[in-house]
């Protein structure tokens, strides 16, 4: 067994190498690639303090992925089309803005949703959290001003201050890095008090009551932690692909999400990284194989969910102490 | 608006509320009484309308269809349940969330490759097709008032079942105590099994009977899923009667949302912007009513357990 926290350099250190390796072999795909595998990864880091940490299993997390696609996808579309917002505020196509900006709707989104979601648990949180997915997809497809249905395209990347984002490998940068900030906060947030009592919260919310704390105020503000993280992956999912759609708000999205988690190993500080990376090698690699390779994906999850309940980190690293 | 518009959208809502009750019952009837949260649900719903679409493009008749189509359902659960599902029961949630998100990859791609991408149509009967005159000079069409007679049908049939039959003792025994129901020399991984078929049946049902009035597809399945997921949130989880209400109100606020709203926001609005905020908001109704409902009772509106 290799301690979890050698596993995890190791696969800092290959989430790295890979996009490197692409630039000296001129790969850019691969490049690209790596970029989706570190985005989705943050989205699946954003859910993993709600689930891992705080035991929410949110089936609707693609509700905040879509909020942060759109918050860029319309700050862009008025800057590129040069009209103004409401009350005569200018889009605008600066990263820092843009992920501010998702950051905070998608936190907001996500206090509103929490608000009503976190009153119930178990089954009932699931369905629930599902079907406000649902409402913001359904929203999302009616409101025909940001191109309803089909979606809204941002004809050229975002600028960062100082990096020509249209280089794949400084778009990898600057994806890998928000990645890297994200697995610091989870880590510093579950040692913290904050995350002790989240915990406790999960494993016996009697308890934690009864020491004066409120489980409901400890969720919810995980949810909203939770929620602005997966919302600035969606930011820069849409900046990634130049492109969001309703598709970002599917339920398929958030069953992904909770997906990378599981294969990882759910409650891993880096299971979502893994989950993504064998996620994404898999589409990539047996979709040239076979356009049915989501039978394969299915057949894999159920073995996983069954049999290797940690997880592949949980295969390598042992069971959690 | 005319009283006659008014009066079939109401027809179109409840016959839309039926279809979810069938889907909703099962759901509900596999939580009640095994605990499990099944979002393969959909999937058999799916299998249901491609059995039917087959067996009538075959043989041409429908009632041989809507046969295949329980069968198909009811096996496809009952063999689910054995292979998979029943090693769910002691898990928590997330891992039947896990594993059921699996299946549904497994049905859908599965489906796919057996049957392409291309959509299937299953023709309404003609015995069934064309209007029928209502008392008041209504026209509407003759499968959706069918439609709404076997939800109706299905519901009475359901409620005796559970009310008066034995396997109706046996499951309502099997909701409040399973170890008590064991010790009494019940079988209960054979009751565990035929309650997921039968829930199975009914989504395969609910399938073969909406394949007739949309595309049989894959994927068409989820959608129904999850607002059946809405309807027993709101009905109250494990409770057949909640799943009735719950449905029959859903399906009035989504096909009366649709109808209304835009006119209601041009009392005070521009009529373009009015019908653009209207839809928007009805296609949010149903979503806004289970929040409601949800303020109101958190455990639905018959629903005991959280």
């Amino acid at each position: 067994m290799i301690p979890e926290r050698w596993l995890n350099a190791a696969l800092t250190l290959g989430l790295l190498a890979v996009p490197l390796w692409a630039l000296w072999a001129d790969e850019p795909f691969t490049i690209t690639l790596a970029t989706k595998v570190a985005i989705l990864a943050l989205a699946g880091v954003g859910l993993n303090i709600a689930l891992g940490i705080g035991g929410l299993v949110s089936l609707g997390h693609a509700a905040f992925f879509g909020v942060g696609g759109y918050a860029m996808g319309i700050l862009a579309h008025h800057a590129q089309t040069f009209q103004p917002m409401i009350w005569g505020l200018e889009g605008t196509k600066s990263m820092p803005i843009i992920w501010l900006t998702a950051l905070v709707s998608s936190g907001l989104a996500a206090l509103a949703i929490g608000a009503l979601t976190l009153r119930t648990s178990g089954v009932y949180f699931i369905m629930i959290t599902l079907a406000f997915g649902q409402m913001f997809y359904y929203f999302a497809i009616s409101w025909p001003a940001y191109g309803g249905e089909d979606g809204l395209s941002i004809y050229v990347r975002n600028g960062f201050p100082g990096l020509n984002t249209l280089d794949p490998i400084q778009f990898f940068a600057i994806a890998f890095t928000a990645l890297m900030l994200a697995l610091f906060l989870h880590a510093r947030l579950k040692a913290s008090p904050f995350g002790l009592a989240l915990n406790a919260a999960r494993q016996s919310p009697d308890r934690v009551e009864t020491v004066g704390l409120s489980p409901f105020r400890l969720r919810l503000l995980a949810f909203v932690i939770s929620g602005a993280i997966t919302g600035l992956a969606g930011a820069l999912f849409a900046d990634l692909n130049r492109f969001v759609s309703p598709t970002m708000f599917s339920w398929q999205l958030s069953g992904e999400l909770i997906v990378f988690l599981l294969i990882g190993g759910v409650a891993r500080l880096y299971g979502p990284v893994v989950g993504a990376a064998v996620f994404i090698f898999l589409e990539h690699h047996l979709g040239d194989i076979s356009e049915f390779w989501q039978i394969g994906l299915g057949v894999l999850l159920l073995l996983i969910v069954l049999f290797a309940r940690g997880g592949l980190i949980g295969l390598v690293a042992g069971e959690k102490r | 608006m005319s009283l006659i518009l008014l009066i079939e959208q109401v027809l179109n809502g409840l016959q839309f509320g039926v279809t979810l009750f069938l889907m909703a019952a099962g759901l509900t009837l596999v939580f009640g009484v095994m605990g499990l949260i099944n979002l393969a649900h959909g999937s058999l719903f799916m299998v249901g309308a491609f059995a039917a679409a087959a067996v009538a493009g075959a043989t041409g008749s429908f009632v041989l269809a809507l046969g295949a189509a329980l069968a198909a359902a009811a096996a496809a659960g009952a063999l689910v349940e054995v292979l998979v599902i029943r090693r769910l029961y002691a898990r928590d949630h997330l891992d039947q969330v896990l594993a059921t998100f699996a299946l549904i990859l497994i049905f859908s791609e599965g489906t796919r490759w057996v049957f392409g991408s291309f959509p299937l149509y299953l023709n309404i009967p003609a015995a069934l097709s064309g209007p029928i005159s209502l008392p008041g000079g209504i026209e509407y069409s003759t499968y959706r008032l069918f439609l709404i007679g076997v939800g109706i049908a299905v519901a009475i049939g359901l409620g005796l079942l559970i009310t008066r039959s034995r396997l109706g003792i046996q499951i309502r025994a099997g909701e409040s105590d399973r170890e008590m129901i064991a010790a009494l020399g019940i079988d209960i991984s054979r009751l565990y099994t035929i309650v997921f078929a039968l829930g199975a049946a009914l989504a395969g049902l609910a399938g073969a009977l909406v394949g007739a009035i949309q595309s049989v597809q894959v994927g068409m399945g989820e959608p129904v899923l999850i607002l059946a997921f809405v309807v027993i949130v709101i009905g109250g989880i494990g409770s057949i009667k909640g799943a009735l209400v719950g449905a029959v109100l859903v399906g009035l606020t989504d096909t009366l949302g649709k109808l209304l709203l835009p006119g209601m926001f041009a009392l005070f609005m521009p009529a373009s912007s009015a019908a653009t905020v209207g839809s928007a908001l009805a296609s949010m109704a149903i979503y806004i009513l289970m929040a409601a409902v949800l303020i109101w009772r958190p455990t639905g509106l018959f629903g005991v357990r959280a």
